[in-house]
């Protein structure tokens, strides 16, 4: 590998610095989930699986393992989907169609998403309690959805309104209605965003830990994060269990990023065209 | 002709309080072909988007034979359109490009293969069907888009400025080739464009658009030969027409202490007189001087003085005069053009 120019390396050195307490911490995991003695960062004991039983037996009064995983996948993937359908098409109306208020709800998209959502909550409880959806996950998906909405729909907006005008008016002579332009022309062709989108929310979703929290009380309901949390006590926590249970926790995540990366990073640098 | 006709009945419209198009009335007849000939802003564009029906009008109709379209979504008007970008769709394989608005009318598949590949064929793309927009050259998307535009066999064939992205080159051929398609299939074609040798080259007739209103819809010849008005005076020819600002009196036409007589005695008051390029000569009685001389192979523009202005001569190579020196204007009397005061023709 050529050397660095040396501005870059003092870059490099800066962000090297920043990450190392991150990296620290993941390293940290790895080894207390994996070892029976850990000093500082150091292991001094035998490898210890006996911290993983988890997997196999229920732990004090918890549920099984695969209840929690099964509930936050079902939370994650539906709550990305939900996201992501509803955002493509108030997108494509908002960058494509004129209709009365459009500015208007522009701007109050906008406000929502810089609103803090756990102001809500309470507010959030109460709907929910109204609804029947207390204590159910599809309250906190519909909660959850809702609140990545804003972002979405900003998102996806930039995408649809890279999209050429000339291609939409040939699509209409060529006998489409709005519907089918939409399905077979629009969204194939923003196929980045959709997919940088639906990572995102599923991210989102998978590390959720206040709405759960908040909004969920049975341990049928629990997801990964009621579960992992439920290993810290207000007296005693037993951090060898947790460190293994947050690993597992963390993998689909580490996994799903090395595959999804290259479209989150269209997330990030603002729905510029893909 | 399997073309139809298509009427333009006050056809207006309005973008907010900007007024685009201003009651346009206009007879195409089936199976030829019209060009939109103006400026960028002139309402050439716009017309066109209401008779594709992408833009609702203001007011007025829109027939196709005698059926009233101008409620009708662009499905259901039957019109094929080529626009400037070509507007292929781009995560579609070219044949898909072509096929989609058979696809949209549930086509057999059988039928489809077999269109495409003709009209592919016809148009010299049969070997890059497989590949998308992007990995074929300009040329080939812009037959690409044809084909896609002629592959419903539609009633009307829009053209919105379908040779502008074109190499120089490719635009010239190209400009024969839609021209000699268009002839063969016999569909009615309106072309919208800036370029006047596109306009002149290609159309049976040519609406010429200012300002959002229709200056003059007439034969090539008539435009140049009896432009309406000042506007389409200056804006058809190559070099544009030349324009005095003056009077007329006594049978006579003055401007300064210039006075040139006018085969129309009777006219009075303010007007122009207009004298083309080509119907200018050298070996006349006006003297002038020479202030530019541009060679242009066959034929040399001379750039004279007369006056406070500047005014072109097309001469011929043998005949190029000397810079700086001063020369006898003269032009021929049946191709003068007058105007009146507010820009109109009144002779001859």
């Amino acid at each position: 590998m050529p050397l660095l120019p040396p501005r870059w390396r003092l870059l490099f050195l800066v962000v090297a610095a920043l990450s190392l307490p991150v990296i620290a911490g993941i390293v940290w995991l790895f080894l207390t989930g994996s070892f029976d003695e850990v000093h500082g960062l150091v292991p001094t004991g035998p490898l210890a699986l006996k911290r993983w039983r988890f997997l196999w037996e229920s732990i004090g009064n918890r549920p099984p393992i695969h209840v929690p995983l099964l509930n936050s996948m079902v939370f994650s993937v539906v709550v990305s989907v939900v996201v992501v359908t509803v955002a493509s098409m108030a997108a494509y109306a908002i960058s494509r169609l004129s209709f009365p208020g459009r500015s208007m709800y522009l701007g109050l998209v906008l406000m929502l998403h810089a609103f803090p959502a756990v102001s809500l909550i309470i507010a959030i409880f109460y709907i929910l309690r109204l609804l029947g959806l207390f204590d159910t996950l599809t309250g906190v998906i519909l909660v959850k959805a809702s609140l990545d909405l804003p972002l979405g729909i900003w998102l996806m907006k930039g995408f649809f309104d890279s999209l050429s005008w000339e291609m939409e008016m040939a699509a209409l002579v060529d006998g489409m209605s709005r519907w089918t332009l939409f399905w077979k022309i629009a969204l194939p062709l923003v196929r980045p965003g959709v997919l940088a989108l639906g990572t995102f929310s599923l991210l989102s979703a998978w590390g959720e830990f206040i709405l759960p929290f908040t909004l969920i009380v049975s341990t049928r309901s629990w997801t990964m994060a009621l579960y992992l949390q439920s290993f810290i006590g207000e007296v005693f926590t037993d951090y060898r269990v947790a460190a293994a249970v947050g690993l597992f926790y963390a993998l689909p995540v580490i996994v799903l990023f090395l595959l999804g990366q290259r479209y989150l990073l269209n997330v990030y640098s603002g729905g510029v065209k893909g | 002709m399997k073309g139809i006709s298509v009427r333009l009945e006050g056809l207006t419209k309005h973008f907010g309080k900007v007024v685009a198009l201003q009651a346009l009335d206009l007879d195409i007849r089936a199976g030829e072909m019209v060009a939109f000939l103006g400026p960028s802003g002139c309402g050439k564009t716009t017309t066109l988007l209401m008779i594709a029906g992408i833009y609702q009008s203001t007011a007025g109709q829109i027939y196709f034979n005698e059926r009233r379209v101008d409620h009708l979504h662009p499905r259901d008007r039957d019109v094929g359109m080529v626009f400037q970008s070509y507007a292929l769709y781009p995560h579609l394989i070219l044949f898909e490009n072509i096929a989609f608005p058979l696809r949209l009318k549930r086509t057999p598949q059988a039928e489809i293969e077999q269109k495409v590949r003709q009209a592919a064929d016809l148009l010299g793309i049969g070997h890059v069907l497989d590949r998308r927009p992007a990995q074929v050259s300009g040329g080939q998307q812009q037959r690409a888009a044809l084909a896609r535009a002629l592959i419903k066999e539609p009633q009307v064939l829009l053209l919105d400025e379908p040779l502008s992205n074109l190499d120089a080159q490719i635009r010239l051929q190209a400009r024969g080739e839609i021209r000699r398609l268009q002839q063969q299939i016999g569909v009615t074609s309106i072309l919208v464009t800036h370029d006047q040798a596109e306009a002149l080259a290609m159309a049976d007739r040519i609406a010429v658009f200012s300002m959002g209103k229709l200056q003059q819809l007439a034969t090539t010849d008539d435009l140049y030969l009896r432009p309406a008005n000042v506007f389409v005076a200056r804006f058809v020819g190559h070099p544009p027409m030349n324009l005095l600002e003056g009077g007329f009196e006594n049978g006579h036409f003055t401007m300064g202490t210039l006075s040139i007589p006018v085969p129309s005695g009777h006219l009075k008051g303010g007007g122009s007189l207009g004298i083309r390029p080509e119907d200018a000569t050298l070996d006349g009685e006006v003297p002038a001087r020479v202030v530019v001389i541009e060679p242009l192979g066959r034929e040399t523009l001379v750039t004279l003085r007369l006056g406070e202005m500047d005014f072109k001569v097309l001469a011929d190579q043998a005949a190029r005069p000397t810079l700086g020196t001063e020369v006898r204007l003269g032009y021929r009397r049946d191709r003068v053009h007058l105007f009146d005061q507010a820009g109109k023709r009144v002779a001859p």
